[in-house]
C-alpha cells in the first residue's frame, strides 16, 4: 500500500474565507456570560462583537423604585468579586447630596475595608487570570486568601459576600477588637507567605510571559481616549489613581504608592495588580494603626437610625427607626456623579434627586463596559488563545458590567 | 455652605464656570453649580463641537459616561449627560443636552471611539437616536427586545417574560402574569399631598360630587294630593297634661301622666321566667291572679 499524499484544500484558485466563531456566553474564560462573535482569520483575530447584556437585571431601574437605603444592597450584586467597593460610591454620592458628616472611626472602617476588598478581588482576578493562561496552583493559593477575606467580611457584617455594610452616614455596626487584631496577624503572616509563594510561581513564570508580554499593548493616548480606569490606565504608563487624585473618606492620610506599568501589555496589567495588592496591605496596616475610638456612623437622626437599646427608652429614637426604615430619609434636589477608584477601575454613580425618599435616577458607571469596548480594538491581529488572556487582565465582571 | 461630607475631592471650581461658559459661548443655553458640580446644558445641535473644545483646548481628556434621564414633563423629555474628565487638571465636568424621541443628538463618536457603546446602551433604554452612530444596534436588552425600558412610562415588571416550555423543548416567550400586584409604595401623607382616592375611600369622592338632579323635587299642596282640610282642631291639643310642673307632656322631657279611661285594655304580657322564688313579677294578668301559675308551683 502506497502512502498517499493529502489534497491541500487551497491548491487552485479557492479563496478561503474568514470564519465567525461564538466565544462563550457558556465558556469558563470568558469570566461569566459574554458572548463574543469572533471573526477569524485562520487563528488570527480580524474583528471581535462582543454581546454583553446576558445578565441585565435592571439595576439602575429597580433602584428608581426603592428607597435610598433600600437601593444600597443592588449595589453589592453588581461586582460580586468587590461587593464593598461598590456600596462606597453610592453611600458617598449620597452623602455628598446630604452633606453629611461621616465620622473619622467610620471613614478609617470603610477605607480598611475598601482596600481588603481590592486584595479580595485581585486575588480572583489574578488567579483566574493565570488559569486562563494555563496555570492551576496559584488560582488555589489565591482562593485560600479569598476565603480568609470573605470570612473578616462575615466578622464584620455577617455577609460573606453581599455585606450591605456601608452606609449613608458611616458603617452598618462597629468591628470587634479581635477582629481588628486577626486582621492585623494575617496582614503580618498569612497574607504575605501565601500570596508572595503564589506570586513566586508566575511572576517569572517562562510560558506566563509568553501568553503576557507584548499582548494587547496600547498606547497613553489611546488608554485615555477609550475611557480606560484603574490598572488599565496606569500599565499605560499614566500615574492616575482616584485614591490619590481626588480622595476621598481618610485616603488623604494614607502613605502609599501607585504602581504603573511600562509596556503597557497584559503583563504590565498583572503586575500593577501584583503590586497594588501589596500597596493594600500597606494601607490596611496603616488604618488599623491609626483607627481612633468613636462612633462608626453620623449621629444625625434624621438619617442614620439609632440603635436599639436607645430605642428602648427613647420615644424620639423610636419614632425615627420607624419614619427611616419605613419612609426613609429625604435627600435634597440635585445631582452629582461620584467616582471611586474600585479595584477594577473607575467605578461611578450619577444620582440624580427629585428630593423625595427614591432616587430619581441612578445611574451606574460599570468601569468593564468601556475596558470591554476596547476588546476589539485590543486583540486586533492577535491569536485566537489571546484572547482569554486579554479578558483576564481586562479583569471583567459581568454583574458590574451588565447590571 | 461647608463642606463636611468625605467624597472625592477634585481641583477647586473656582472661575471654572465662567472661563467654560466664555469659551463655549453662544453654545451654553445654561449653567450651573450646585453640589459641587459644574452642570453645563448645550445646544443639541453643537453638543459635538463644544465637547470637542472642551477636549482640546481645555484638557478634559476623558468621557467617562454618557447618562441619559427621562422627565416625562418636559417638552424634550430626555436629558442626555456626558461626564468629562480631565486627569491633568483633576477635574470633573457634566455637560447636558436635552432631547426628545424625535430629534437626533449628534454622536461624539467622532471624539472618543469609547462614546459608541455608551451612545448604544442610551439608545437602547431611553430610545434617544445618536445621528451619525455607526453602529447604534441594542446592547443590554434581549435580543428582539421591543421598546425602551428605562422610560418612566416603561412598567417596572416590563411586557413579556419568558420560561422554558417542556412541551416545545424550548424558551418561550409570554405576557406577564402577577399572581399578585407588584407593591408599588407611596410615601407621600394623605394629609400633605396625595393625589388619588386611597383605598376603600371611593365612594368619599362620588358623594362630593353628587349626580345632577333631572326633576326637582317639591313639597306636594292639597290642591295636588286631594287632601281635605285638617279632621280635628283636637288633634293640635297636648296630648295630656305634665305628671309634675314645670314641663308640658307632648313637648318633650315630660312625661304623659296616666289616664284612667275604664275600659277594659289589653294589658303586658305573661311573664317568661319560671323562677318559683321570684314570685310574680308584673303585668296586669299577674296582678289580677288570672294568669297561669308558674310550673311546679
Amino acid at each position: 500500500m502506497s502512502m498517499q499524499l493529502e489534497q491541500s484544500p487551497t491548491t487552485g484558485d479557492e479563496v478561503i474565507t474568514n470564519y465567525t466563531i461564538n466565544f462563550g456566553p457558556q465558556h469558563p474564560a470568558a469570566h461569566g456570560v459574554l458572548r463574543m462573535v469572533m471573526e477569524l482569520d485562520g487563528e488570527i483575530i480580524e474583528r471581535i462583537d462582543p454581546h454583553v447584556g446576558l445578565l441585565h437585571r435592571g439595576t439602575e431601574k429597580l433602584i428608581e423604585h426603592k428607597t435610598y437605603l433600600q437601593a444600597l444592597p443592588y449595589f453589592d450584586r453588581l461586582d460580586y468579586c468587590s461587593p464593598m467597593a461598590m456600596e462606597h460610591s453610592y453611600v458617598l454620592a449620597v452623602e455628598k447630596l446630604l452633606n453629611l458628616e461621616v465620622p473619622l472611626r467610620a471613614q478609617y472602617l470603610r477605607v480598611l475595608f475598601a482596600e481588603l476588598t481590592r486584595i479580595k478581588n485581585h486575588m480572583l482576578n489574578m488567579g483566574s487570570h493565570v488559569m486562563d493562561v494555563g496555570a492551576m496552583t496559584p488560582n488555589l493559593w489565591l482562593f485560600e486568601l479569598r476565603e480568609d477575606c470573605m470570612n473578616f467580611y462575615e466578622r464584620a457584617s455577617g455577609a460573606r459576600m453581599h455585606a450591605a455594610w456601608f452606609r449613608p452616614g458611616g458603617v452598618h455596626q462597629d468591628v470587634s477588637l479581635k477582629l481588628l487584631a486577626d486582621i492585623g496577624d494575617w496582614l503580618d503572616t498569612r497574607l504575605p507567605r501565601l500570596f508572595e509563594d503564589a506570586m513566586s510561581l508566575v511572576v517569572d513564570n517562562r510560558i506566563f510571559k509568553q501568553r503576557n508580554v507584548d499582548i494587547a499593548k496600547v498606547s497613553k493616548q489611546d488608554a485615555l481616549a477609550w475611557g480606560f480606569s484603574g490598572p488599565m490606565i496606569r500599565a499605560a504608563g499614566i500615574p492616575w489613581d482616584l485614591r490619590k487624585a481626588q480622595p476621598y473618606d481618610v485616603y488623604d492620610r494614607m502613605d502609599f504608592e501607585i504602581p504603573v506599568g511600562t509596556n503597557s501589555d497584559c503583563y504590565d496589567r498583572f503586575m500593577v495588580r501584583v503590586e497594588e495588592v501589596r500597596q493594600s496591605a500597606r494601607i490596611m496596616k496603616q488604618c488599623l494603626a491609626e483607627m481612633p475610638e468613636g462612633p462608626v456612623a453620623s449621629t444625625d437622626r434624621k438619617v442614620v437610625p439609632p440603635k436599639r437599646a436607645e430605642m428602648k427608652s427613647s420615644m424620639e429614637s423610636l419614632i425615627h427607626h420607624f419614619k427611616l426604615y419605613t419612609e426613609g430619609f429625604h435627600v435634597p434636589a440635585g445631582e452629582v456623579y461620584v467616582a471611586t477608584e474600585s479595584p477594577k477601575g473607575e467605578f461611578g454613580v450619577y444620582l440624580v434627586s427629585d428630593g423625595s425618599n427614591k432616587p430619581y435616577r441612578c445611574k451606574i458607571r460599570p468601569t468593564a463596559f468601556s475596558h470591554l469596548q476596547a476588546m476589539d480594538f485590543m486583540s486586533k491581529g492577535h491569536m485566537l488563545p489571546d484572547a482569554t488572556a486579554i479578558l483576564g487582565a481586562i479583569d471583567v465582571v459581568f454583574g458590574e458590567c451588565d447590571r | 455652605m461647608p463642606v463636611l461630607h468625605s467624597a472625592p475631592k477634585i481641583s477647586s471650581n473656582v472661575g471654572v464656570l465662567d472661563t467654560l461658559a466664555a469659551a463655549l459661548g453662544s453654545k451654553v443655553v445654561a449653567s450651573k453649580e450646585e453640589h459641587g458640580e459644574i452642570v453645563l446644558t448645550v445646544a443639541r445641535d453643537e453638543i459635538e463641537e463644544a465637547l470637542r473644545i472642551l477636549r482640546d483646548d481645555h484638557q478634559y481628556q476623558q468621557l467617562m459616561e454618557i447618562a441619559g434621564v427621562d422627565y416625562p414633563s418636559r417638552p424634550e423629555r430626555f436629558e442626555v449627560v456626558y461626564m468629562l474628565l480631565s486627569v491633568t487638571k483633576n477635574h470633573r465636568l457634566l455637560v447636558k443636552v436635552a432631547a426628545s424621541e424625535t430629534t437626533p443628538v449628534p454622536t461624539v463618536t467622532t471624539l472618543w471611539p469609547n462614546a459608541g457603546w455608551l451612545e448604544r446602551e442610551v439608545f437602547d433604554l431611553y430610545g434617544v437616536i445618536f445621528a451619525g452612530n455607526p453602529d447604534l444596534r441594542r446592547i443590554l436588552t434581549d435580543y428582539g427586545f421591543e421598546g425602551h425600558p428605562f422610560r418612566k412610562d416603561f412598567p417596572l415588571t416590563g411586557y413579556t417574560e419568558l420560561r422554558y416550555s417542556e412541551e416545545d423543548k424550548r424558551v418561550v416567550y409570554e405576557p406577564v402574569r402577577l399572581s399578585q400586584d407588584l407593591r408599588s409604595f407611596d410615601f407621600m401623607s394623605p394629609w400633605e399631598g396625595a393625589d388619588y382616592v386611597l383605598p376603600g375611600d371611593e365612594k368619599a369622592a362620588e358623594a362630593a360630587t353628587p349626580p345632577p338632579v333631572v326633576e326637582k323635587k317639591v313639597t306636594d299642596t292639597k290642591a295636588d294630593t286631594g287632601a281635605g282640610e285638617k279632621a280635628n282642631d283636637k288633634a293640635a291639643e297636648k296630648v295630656a297634661p305634665a305628671a309634675s310642673t314645670g314641663t308640658v307632656a307632648g313637648e318633650g322631657q315630660g312625661d304623659p301622666a296616666p289616664v284612667t279611661t275604664g275600659k277594659n285594655e289589653p294589658g303586658a304580657p305573661d311573664p317568661t321566667g319560671s323562677r318559683p322564688d321570684r314570685g310574680a313579677t308584673g303585668g296586669a294578668a299577674a296582678k289580677e291572679g288570672t294568669g297561669p301559675a308558674p310550673e311546679g308551683s
